[in-house]
């Protein structure tokens, strides 16, 4: 048999039918859902007289619209407040398991799947959002959808979908301290650019993938859609099956040794040949941070502001001219030093308990400049208990920032948490478009690390001065 | 869904590499739970000024954009979210058509589901379309071209079924549904590995 990729084989293995003419029909293993890309989904249901086919395949959250303010108030906006409750009505009309607020396990959807054990290696994966790749990090082939296709999969477990192609991303060597999973795939969008990966699904490997920890691999994968790749993913080992062992749906017992034996067979077989591949070179890696309007507008920490008329294509020479102006940052100048107002800790990219980790060591002893605004928001329930059990939301409000609860929060700016006009924020979420935080607000990408630095000097700090 | 049919227009030209579906419609339209009232919010923060005025050297509020079904735009459209509300928005302005020279592919997924043909052409055929701007250009599905001023018929690709699906004016979900058969093969062969209710 021809030697595959894992995403080949996971592809093979969901093929419902393939006829000629019309793209295959996946079978779709878990969908997950939350309140702003699914209320169209379930009227179109309801339009066509149709159910859920296996309300046991799909989970719903609250994430986009929901305020990271205490649970005890109400949710203040009144279009919000009816887009969550509307969820919940949906998902008991349709017998749909829905961790709202309030719950338990209510958090960023990326977040509370793998977290849940939901999410396994081999699965096919899908949500109503573009981040759904975080899943990959499992060594499931995960991908995000727009509303008619949330229908499809409600209606018939199934999608219609094109075979991608296969994009080999090679990472090896070792990362020096201060150097951490965010820098990697900032790097790699900067690299080859937002719309290097379209049409491709992404397979990290190589010697420093296989060292990341579960929780930064799904850093990884998460931003896979920002250089335009719909998925990517990290084959399972020893590391996958640890994370999972345990966890509340990963399977027990002798289900748990058979799961295992098929999970072995899913890693790229040798010889398997991708349509592209790309090496990158850990050890030369910096910590990476954005000074632009996309995510591919990356450079390291100690670097300059890249000049406009060093690029020839005019339509990229007036891109970057577009996106300095709308930074109001001069080419040539480095970043380090750039006053900010706003730090954001969380998203579904950087929002788990190692990353809060990973701040805290930075913030610990120490106190928030004055004038910053600081933000560190939990990406689930779960993450927030783990986090005040460690004691690590004292240390995050001994320094003077502010603790919140579970949700997209500032990642999306459509709860209430933003960005004045005009305001810097460093943010370890994962878009830095025009207005992404809040109509005005200019967006620095960065790590959890390199964004603690910044909320403590006040200013785009390389992390290595504080470590 | 009606059915897609020939059509000529001039174009909306917004010639800016990787717009993004956030520049599309910005995130805090996103808390409806319907499609409608979308059109309006179209490129929103690029289109008002802080008090919500169309800024008239903004394209889309030029007199002349207003019948005009073609949006013209730079490299790699659509790019960032997944939302459908960016499609949505673009043709309940009156959109019938994007052209690029690449989409994103969540972008064009979503836009072919709801009768917003995206038309890719070469980097040739861009620039040259980008120095006409104001003429009209025509689209026909059918044949799969863009006809320039100058008359020249230029083959865009599309994937052979979502073709189909937009010339008859059908949507995926009903030939899904037809595949019933095989659906319940499938999982009586995959037995489910989670139970999200347990």
């Amino acid at each position: 048999m021809k030697a595959r990729t894992i995403i080949e084989k996971i592809w093979d293995n969901h093929v419902v039918a393939d006829r000629p003419g019309v793209p295959s029909l996946l079978y779709i293993d878990l969908h997950l859902t939350h309140e702003v890309t699914s209320p169209q989904a379930f009227d179109g249901l309801r339009q066509r007289g149709l159910r859920v086919r296996r309300p046991d395949l799909t989970i719903a959250t609250t994430d986009h619209s929901t305020p990271t303010t205490p649970r005890s108030l109400p949710i203040l906006d009144k279009v919000a407040a009816a887009q969550v409750a509307r969820l919940e009505s949906n998902c008991k009309e349709f017998g749909i398991r829905c961790y709202g607020l309030g719950s338990e396990k209510q958090g960023i959807v990326h977040v509370i799947g793998p977290e849940l054990g939901l999410t396994q290696p081999g699965m096919t994966v899908v949500c109503g959002d573009s981040h759904t790749a975080t899943h990959g990090a499992c060594g499931a082939l995960a991908f995000g959808i727009g509303t008619s296709e949330v229908e499809h999969v409600l209606a018939s477990q199934c999608l219609l979908q094109k075979r991608s192609k296969t994009y080999e991303v090679r990472v090896e060597g070792a990362l020096k301290p201060g150097v951490a999973a965010k820098d990697i795939i900032l790097a790699l969008i900067a690299q080859i650019g937002i719309g290097g990966g379209t049409g491709c699904v992404f397979e990290y490997c190589g010697s420093t993938i296989r060292s990341l920890s579960m929780e930064e691999r799904m850093t990884v994968c998460n931003m896979s859609i920002e250089a335009g790749a719909r998925a990517g993913l990290v084959a399972p080992d020893e590391t996958t099956y640890h994370y999972l062992a345990g966890r509340p749906h990963a399977p027990n017992g002798s289900a748990w040794d058979i799961a295992v034996a098929r999970w072995m067979q899913l890693p790229s077989d040798e010889g398997a040949a991708y349509d592209k591949s790309i090496r990158i070179d850990a050890n030369t890696l910096e910590p990476m941070i954005t000074f632009g309007t996309n995510p591919g507008m990356g450079i390291p920490i100690t670097g300059a502001v890249p000049d406009p008329n060093s690029l020839s294509d005019p339509l990229e020479r007036d891109s970057l001219s577009r996106a300095l102006r709308y930074m109001d940052l001069a080419p040539g100048k480095p970043l380090l030093g750039h006053a900010v107002n706003v730090v954001f800790i969380g998203s579904c990219t950087n929002s788990r308990i190692s990353d809060l980790r990973n701040a805290a060591r930075i913030f610990k002893g120490r106190k928030v400049h004055p004038g910053v605004r600081v933000m560190v928001v939990p990406g689930s329930q779960q993450v927030k208990e783990q986090a005040q059990a460690e004691g690590l939301d004292q240390i995050f409000r001994d320094a003077g920032a502010d603790w919140r609860e579970a949700g997209c929060s500032m990642c999306i700016a459509m709860n209430g948490d933003q960005l004045e006009p005009g305001e810097y924020s460093v943010s370890t979420s994962n878009r830095n478009f025009e207005g992404r935080q809040g109509k005005g607000g200019r967006t620095f990408l960065a790590s959890p690390l390199t964004a603690a630095a910044a909320a403590i000097t006040g200013k785009v700090t390389d992390v290595r001065e504080l470590m | 869904m009606t059915k897609f049919t020939p059509f000529s227009s001039r174009m909306v030209v917004i010639p800016i590499d990787n717009i993004d579906t956030d520049q599309i419609i910005p995130a805090r339209f996103l808390k409806i739970t319907t499609k409608e009232g979308l059109g309006d919010a179209l490129f929103c923060d690029w289109r008002y000024d802080a008090e919500g005025k169309p800024k008239p050297d903004f394209i889309l509020n030029k007199p002349e954009s207003k019948k005009c079904q073609i949006l013209f735009a730079g490299d790699n459209f659509g790019c960032g979210s997944s939302r459908e509300h960016a499609p949505w928005a673009l043709t309940q302005y009156g959109f019938r058509a994007v052209i690029s020279t690449s989409f994103a592919d969540i972008f064009r997924a979503n836009s072919l589901k709801n009768a917003l043909l995206p038309i890719v052409v070469p980097r040739e055929i861009h620039a040259e379309l980008l120095k006409t701007a104001s003429a009209e250009v025509k689209v026909d599905l059918a044949s799969q071209t863009l006809t320039l001023a100058d008359g020249r018929a230029v083959q865009f690709p599309v994937d052979e079924f979502s073709k189909h699906c937009l010339l008859e004016g059908i949507d995926e979900l009903g030939y899904i549904l037809q595949q019933e058969a095989a659906i319940a093969d499938f999982e009586r062969q995959h037995p489910a590995p989670i139970n999200a209710l347990a």
